[in-house]
């Protein structure tokens, strides 16, 4: 971890929400996950858009859903692409992306980094937790949705 | 499957500029792409002002109204590009040129790519931003944001559904840098690699070593598609397109890796319509070329084309296996966009070509049928498979 209690480094592009995605991100800010649920058959989807995929319905709403979910793939990355992370990765070697299953919102992934020791064994199929990351020194503030074991 | 392509369109000659650096080509990006297209028409024979329609991929640079200027052509008939990024397109370009010939709208089309990334930057770099909206803002604030970041997780799943191990990724780079120290054209000529400098190398992002990655390069390669019956009074050695097809399988495009069918190289909704109308399978294929962003990707690739159970890859990926001319399938014998350039794949369809003419580097004897597989893990995707007159 460095110093901002951050799991990357400050530095990477920061999110800017969209008329798409906003209540997403506001969702954050207040430790709520909101993703797109259809009112006419109930499909879950993620990313968002405009329609349901399912009946093409624009009748959706954002939903909280509990950040109870599975390991469905991660990635160890080795190798820094962008100047921020150029330090991180001399310290410690490696960052941990995983790709998370939440079984209570129709299998919808999202993806975050796993918190802990970047060298950590990952098992896919572990059950892991949300944790808020909140940039409160970013400018605009934003919040972002890690992980970590259960 | 009736009254397809299949048999009617010929490559009748193919074009490359010499292949540089990332950044070190002397001349600009369109200037590579007029030389390779005027390599190409010398190769087949024809006059470059004959050329009457342009087909690419991946957003060239290089507009056809614009070539077709610079080169003096009489007529403009087909401006096409297909539509999604990396190398997906390749194959799908060949489809598009030869289904315009079949369909009557030209008679002479250049499948083209070309790149200078010091002109105009490179694929594998984060951005240099200090905001993100939309799609990317669910990946890059994690770290995810190269090509090798966005792909590694499918090959991680497949990798674990079916117990792959590390030396099947292994193999296929061996055998592309094999290719390569026989082929002068490529940057890796000359750079031989074995298996304990593969394992020595550097994590990229795990399970991608550097070896695991391709180049980038700079560069322009080309090929010159006419009917069958134009092409048999042409000097070379017909090269026939048996089929050729592109997408992707159901929400391929799903955003933030909601695809359904994550692990996934995205062909397999496409492999059975190859077969069907080049009316081959998988048996008769004499040689393979397999784009390689990622060796991951390849062998997902190869595996969806129905070449090897998913369950049966540590047996199948072995070096020997894809070593020419002695290998069961014989494996990108340029040296591929790992060891001979990346061209965004079109070299690997140039390769194809060369083999059914036997004139590969590294020759697979008497090879009549042959197959490009372009753009793992992207949407759209696309292969095809050409064969020599014997196979009409
Ligand atoms: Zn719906």
């Amino acid at each position: 971890m460095n110093n901002n209690n951050y799991y990357l480094n400050p530095g990477l592009p920061q999110p800017v929400a969209t008329p798409l995605d906003e209540p997403y991100w506001a969702g954050l800010r207040n430790d709520q996950l909101l993703v797109q649920r259809c009112n006419q058959c109930n499909t879950w989807q993620w990313g968002p858009e405009c329609i349901c995929h399912q009946c093409h319905s624009s009748d959706l709403t954002f939903t909280a859903t509990p950040t109870q979910g599975i390991v469905y793939s991660y990635e160890r990355v080795w190798h820094p692409v962008q100047p921020a992370l150029l330090e991180q990765l001399k310290n410690e070697g490696a960052y941990l992306v995983v790709l998370v299953e939440l079984p209570q919102a129709g299998n919808i992934r999202m993806l975050g980094n796993l918190l802990g020791d970047p060298h950590q064994q990952v098992d896919i199929g572990a059950r892991v937790e949300g944790v808020y990351e909140h940039h409160e020194d970013a400018e605009p503030v934003y919040s972002l949705l890690q992980w970590q074991l259960k | 499957m009736s009254n397809t392509m299949r048999g009617q369109v010929a490559i009748a000659g193919v074009g490359e500029t010499a292949y540089y650096k990332r950044g070190e080509a002397p001349e600009s990006e369109f200037k590579l792409a007029l030389d390779a297209i005027i390599a190409a028409c010398t190769d087949a024979g024809i006059a470059p002002q004959d050329v009457d329609g342009f087909a690419s991929y991946s957003n060239d640079r290089s507009d056809p109204s614009h070539l077709s200027a610079a080169l003096g052509c009489k007529e403009l008939r087909f401006a096409n590009m297909q539509w999604g990024g990396g190398g997906g397109g390749a194959s799908a370009a060949v489809a598009n040129a030869a289904a315009a010939i079949h369909a009557g709208i030209a008679d002479t089309v250049v499948v083209f790519r070309a790149l200078a990334q010091g002109q105009f930057g490179r694929f594998g770099q984060g951005l240099r931003r200090n905001t993100i909206a939309g799609d990317f803002a669910h990946t890059i604030p994690y770290g995810v944001m190269s090509p090798a970041q966005m792909f590694a997780m499918k090959v991680v799943r497949f990798m674990h559904d079916h117990g792959v191990a590390q030396a099947a990724l292994r193999a296929i780079s061996l055998a592309c840098y094999h290719h390569a120290q026989a082929n002068p054209r490529a940057i890796m000529y000359g750079r031989p690699l074995d298996e304990q400098s593969y394992d020595d190398s550097r994590w990229i992002v795990k399970p991608f070593h550097l070896y695991d990655c391709c180049l980038e390069n700079d560069g322009a390669a080309a090929m010159i598609l006419v009917s069958a019956q134009r092409a048999k009074d042409m000097p070379n050695k017909p090269c026939y397109v048996l089929g050729a097809v592109a997408g992707s399988q159901y929400r391929a495009g799903a955003s933030v890796h909601n695809t359904p069918d994550y692990a996934s190289s995205s062909f397999k909704t496409l492999a059975p319509r190859l077969y069907d109308m080049a009316r081959v399978q998988p048996k008769d294929i004499d040689v393979l070329q397999s784009y390689e962003n990622f060796t991951g990707g390849v062998l997902m690739s190869i595996v969806e084309h129905g070449f090897c159970e998913p369950d049966a890859c540590n047996e199948f990926f072995v070096k020997e296996n894809f070593i020419s001319p002695t290998g069961g399938l014989p494996l990108n014998t340029s040296g591929g966009n790992l060891a001979e350039c990346y061209m965004h794949g079109l070299g690997l369809n140039l390769e194809a070509v060369r083999q059914i003419r036997g004139e590969s580097t590294s020759q697979v004897k008497g090879a009549d049928v042959s197959m490009v597989i372009s753009g793992p893990m992207v949407t759209p995707v696309s292969s095809c498979i050409f064969g020599s007159e014997a196979t009409l």
